[in-house]
């Protein structure tokens, strides 16, 4: 359904060319959840507005790629049309409930405006299909609820109003981009639970942009690895979970608590800092801070290769070289532990 | 916005003057154009109240009467002003092309005194009431320009419209439902002070010779009129230029309660008063615990459900 090819979407700041997203390929299939993985700055934000084509122009531009979304490229289409797609086909959550609704209308009024504003339908028509929607979000009483204004709802409450006002249409992806972020954590598993009701329900793909592991585990069929505007690992949730194979992934999840693994009362981070994306390291853009790293990172950029089926990895290890070494490091850390 | 004794004064004030000056054939005991020679420059009295004229007019009358030049330019004025200060502040704060231009026009015309310009304008357009709103218009549009554009910058980077965009809202429904109601009260308090300086100015050119017609009375012409006498007739200049502090005064009180009313950091400086009636207020306090008990039964019911 969605298909982006070789995307690159550069911003053109006074201190230079910032590539935030540098050669990207993936695709979304109708009904599917992928999840974008990556730390701030990775280039996951720009990456989604890409796909809704509302980045700040014309600081952003997009030197090479194409976003095919059912056939159609989006980088060519004009402003009317893809006016049509906002919301109509492509819908987007952020991240902050809080400012992401009209503090001046009613929950309803808006709710009905983003219906009507692609379908031609009498206003009561309107009004029952934002009661049914509110109800699927999961919001008690909808019926009262679409009387009050913004500031009477809770972070979470407007979350879910936020979904609604996406869903209003029945788009066929919805991009959500740090969807919980700004709850806490009893209701960010409410939300995602609900996500994931809305989406049987509704048939609606989720691409779900995140820095958090644990919500990717939880939601997504596949998942992308995004370092420095690139994607350096792709696959299934278990792959990336269980048979993770660039050195990257790996040192994130290890920089994570796990309740499963005793012994380890210490979280070891990722040495150094992000790469600046004007100027990016020569080689492998993560080489200056992998713990795996051989001279011959800093020549030779990895290209993303398919390991195993719909598993591309972008490392210049073999699976056997990354194994090995991984042992041998984590023997260290737990002597480190024990000492 | 009527809690302040203030603003219910500055704005009965202007009510009545708008009241008495359109009904002024109604009651007024004299006619403002009636003329006696024998009766000039009388000091005021029971009979003329504010006194007479180097023509025996009654200046109570005149001054009433007057009012409805001053406030018939000042309100087209500020209307005129907010409704094309509006639409180009709209379009110069939200598309950044049209910024370019709008604005250095504006700030061209910023760089002439306000008065200036519609002294000009006046002069080359000829002095009836209609050139005189057309000139004032162009003298106070461009603020407004300014301080709408200003208000769109400020709530434009808000997530909520790049939420609205997302959901393929057109620019047209952004700029007139997100962006201007958000903007609406630097719009009100500004339009009222172009209504204070608009009937200013109206005087200013009056006084200048190049006013309306010198047989309609305005509170400008009038204080034009009485400069030879002031040392004679005193009165003749103090009660039109009365006129002219208190509606101008009134004005800028109600802008200014206006501002109050509409900045939500002024509310928490505000005393908290006794709410009269006391038993109202103990019923919405009670109605209102109600209501939100409710809602959070409502809300636990749910989760308890879903978790």
């Amino acid at each position: 359904m969605l298909e982006v090819k070789d995307l690159k979407a550069y911003l053109d700041t006074s201190t230079g060319v910032v590539k935030a997203v540098d050669q990207v390929s993936f695709t979304v299939k109708a009904g599917e959840t992928v999840g974008i993985v990556g730390e701030s700055g990775s280039g996951k934000s720009v990456l989604a507005l890409s796909l809704m084509q509302l980045n700040p122009t014309p600081l952003t531009f997009y030197p090479q790629g194409e976003i095919l979304f059912e056939g159609r490229n989006l980088l060519g289409l004009r402003e009317r049309a893809l006016r049509k797609m906002r919301g109509n086909e492509i819908s987007m959550i952020f991240q902050d409930p809080m400012s992401s609704l009209n503090p001046i209308f009613k929950i309803g009024n808006q709710l009905i405006e983003a219906i009507r504003s692609h379908k031609k339908m009498p206003r009561h028509k309107a009004e029952a299909e934002a009661i049914e929607l509110l109800q699927d979000v999961g919001i008690p009483d909808a019926e009262r609820r679409m009387h009050e204004y913004p500031h009477e709802f809770s972070g979470g409450m407007r979350q879910r109003v936020m979904i609604a006002i996406a869903l209003a249409c029945r788009p066929k992806l919805l991009i959500a981009d740090e969807p919980t972020t700004a709850l806490d954590v009893t209701i960010q598993a409410q939300i995602l639970e609900m996500l994931r009701t809305i989406q049987n329900k509704y048939g609606t793909a989720i691409l779900i942009i995140t820095h958090d592991l644990g919500v990717v585990a939880r939601l997504a069929d596949r998942v992308m690895v995004m370092y420095s505007g690139r994607i350096v690992e792709e696959g299934s949730t278990a792959d990336i979970f269980y048979r993770t194979s660039m050195p990257y992934t790996w040192s994130l999840l290890r920089s994570i608590p796990r309740l499963d693994e005793a012994g380890q009362d210490r979280l070891i981070p990722i040495q150094g800092q992000p790469p600046n994306l004007v100027t990016p390291p020569k080689g492998c853009n993560f080489s200056p801070r992998c713990p795996f790293a051989t001279p011959e990172c800093a020549e030779i950029d990895p290209a993303l290769t398919e390991r195993r089926h719909g598993h591309r990895v972008a490392c210049i290890l073999s699976e056997m070289e990354f194994e090995e070494q991984k042992q041998l490091l984590e023997a260290v850390d737990r002597k480190e532990v024990l000492a | 916005m009527f809690k302040s004794k203030r603003n219910i004064l500055a704005a009965s004030i202007l009510v009545l003057m708008t009241v008495a000056t359109l009904t002024a054939s109604l009651w007024l005991p004299t006619s403002p154009a009636h003329i006696d020679p024998s009766e000039r420059l009388l000091s005021p009295s029971g009979q003329h109240w504010f006194g007479t004229d180097h023509f025996g007019r009654d200046i109570f009358a005149l001054t009433i009467v007057a009012a409805r030049i001053s406030l018939l330019v000042g309100i087209v004025v500020a209307f005129l002003a907010t409704l094309l200060g509006t639409a180009t502040g709209l379009i110069a704060g939200y598309y950044k092309k049209a910024d370019a231009i709008v604005m250095r026009i504006i700030d061209g015309m910023l760089a002439f005194p306000a008065l200036l310009l519609a002294l000009a304008l006046v002069a080359a357009l000829g002095g009836n009431v209609k050139n005189i709103i057309i000139a004032l218009t162009f003298a106070f549009w461009p603020v407004m320009t300014r301080i709408v554009r200003s208000a769109v910058l400020q709530v434009k980077n808000i997530q909520y419209i790049e939420a609205a965009k997302t959901t393929g809202t057109s620019d047209f429904v952004i700029l007139t439902r997100y962006v201007l109601p958000n903007a609406l009260s630097p719009i009100i308090v500004q339009g009222t002070f172009i209504f204070a300086k608009a009937i200013l100015a109206e005087a200013a050119l009056s006084f200048l010779g190049l006013g309306v017609n010198p047989a309609t009375p305005t509170w400008g012409s009038m204080l034009q009129e009485s400069q030879i006498y002031i040392s004679i007739a005193p009165w003749f200049s103090i009660f039109p230029g009365l006129a002219i502090v208190i509606t101008v005064l009134s004005l800028n009180m109600l802008g200014d309660g206006l501002r109050d009313a509409f900045d939500p950091h002024a509310v928490k400086q505000k005393r908290v008063k006794k709410v009269w009636p006391l038993w109202r207020a103990r019923k919405t306090q009670k109605q209102w615990a109600r209501e939100k008990e409710q809602k959070s039964v409502a809300e636990n019911e749910y989760m308890g459900k879903e978790v």
